[in-house]
């Protein structure tokens, strides 16, 4: 059976709904990882949202160096599918496992709604499903998801095809709109919106389940 | 022993959202003369070494390590004997 290992760092506060979204819609094996681990026995890993040490010096910035991030850089440079929500994805910048950082929103304020996003690429194995130019909605919540990146860093994000998702309606500043953004293999996925809180009519919106039926796809085909 | 004083701020080409923020209320107190506010870290960090020059290199090395981030951030380290 397949393994999807969730990060747990102190001050995650999604990886209970990782795991929960693992199980209904994946079917899979859902395990929730220590930081202080350093073996991981997983097919894929979920670095959940929340806020890893309280958000101290920058988000992200001390879960970056906890024990189990060096076996996550080991798994994602050897092909392993990793994907950051929130959190998540500053960790995943902070790392160095994908180009750029967070920045707080232009506005300041931590912002909680649903948002409409459109499929840039679907060539990783968390967006096999989606159809480019797809319309979306995803929840945000963040204070710190204004995606910055100087002129280089964004042309090869672009000559590349690792933008993966934008919004239709900037929230928070972020330059090119970027949502979420992949490494230049697409084995590492880094996004701001919350697939795990859109899997059920009760989150209202469903297109989170696509996230992960494309990586049960995907790990089944391999 | 040193006390390193560390001071992170954003780079001038970053906008920095919480430093506009403070700027507009500043104003909107009657500050009118202010007309740009950068807001940064400011971290303390006592260091037992031998001389200047270690506690300068240990501190250049934290900053570089974790403390700052390249992209967006810069660090001026200040050292006073104690």
């Amino acid at each position: 059976m397949l393994t999807i290992g969730v990060v747990v760092f102190p001050g995650s506060n999604c990886d209970l709904d990782a795991l929960r979204a693992v199980n209904e819609v994946m079917s899979c094996n859902a395990v929730p990882l220590w930081h202080m681990d350093t073996n991981i026995q997983a097919d894929a890993i979920v670095l959940p949202g929340g806020f890893s040490y309280g958000d101290y010096l920058r988000p992200g910035a001390i879960a970056t160096h906890s024990s189990i991030m060096k076996t996550v850089k080991t798994f994602a440079e050897n092909g392993g599918p990793v994907i950051g929500i929130c959190n998540g994805f500053q960790i995943l910048t902070e790392s160095g496992l994908l180009p750029g950082t967070l920045l707080t929103n232009n506005s300041t304020r931590f912002i909680s709604k649903d948002i409409s996003l459109n499929i840039v690429t679907n060539r990783t194995p968390f967006t096999k499903l989606f159809k480019p130019n797809q319309q979306i909605t995803m929840p945000i919540a963040h204070k710190d998801g204004n995606y910055q990146a100087d002129a280089s860093t964004l042309a090869s994000l672009k000559n590349n095809d690792q933008i993966v998702f934008t919004y239709n309606n900037n929230p928070n500043g972020s330059v090119e709109n970027i949502a979420g953004i992949c490494n230049k293999e697409g084995n590492v996925l880094g996004m701001m919106p919350h697939p795990e809180r859109a899997i059920s009519k009760w989150t209202r919106s469903t297109d989170g389940t696509i996230v992960f039926k494309s990586l049960l796809q995907f790990l089944e085909a391999k | 022993m040193f006390k390193v004083i560390i001071n992170v701020d954003p780079k001038k080409s970053i906008l920095d959202p919480q430093g506009k923020t403070v700027l507009r209320a500043l104003n909107n107190l009657g500050f009118s003369s202010a007309e740009e506010v950068r807001i940064g870290k400011h971290i303390v960090v006592m260091l037992d070494v031998e001389s200047e020059n270690q506690a300068i290199e240990s501190a250049r090395s934290m900053c570089t390590a974790l403390l700052f981030n390249p992209l967006t951030e810069e660090f001026t380290i200040d050292v006073e004997p104690c």
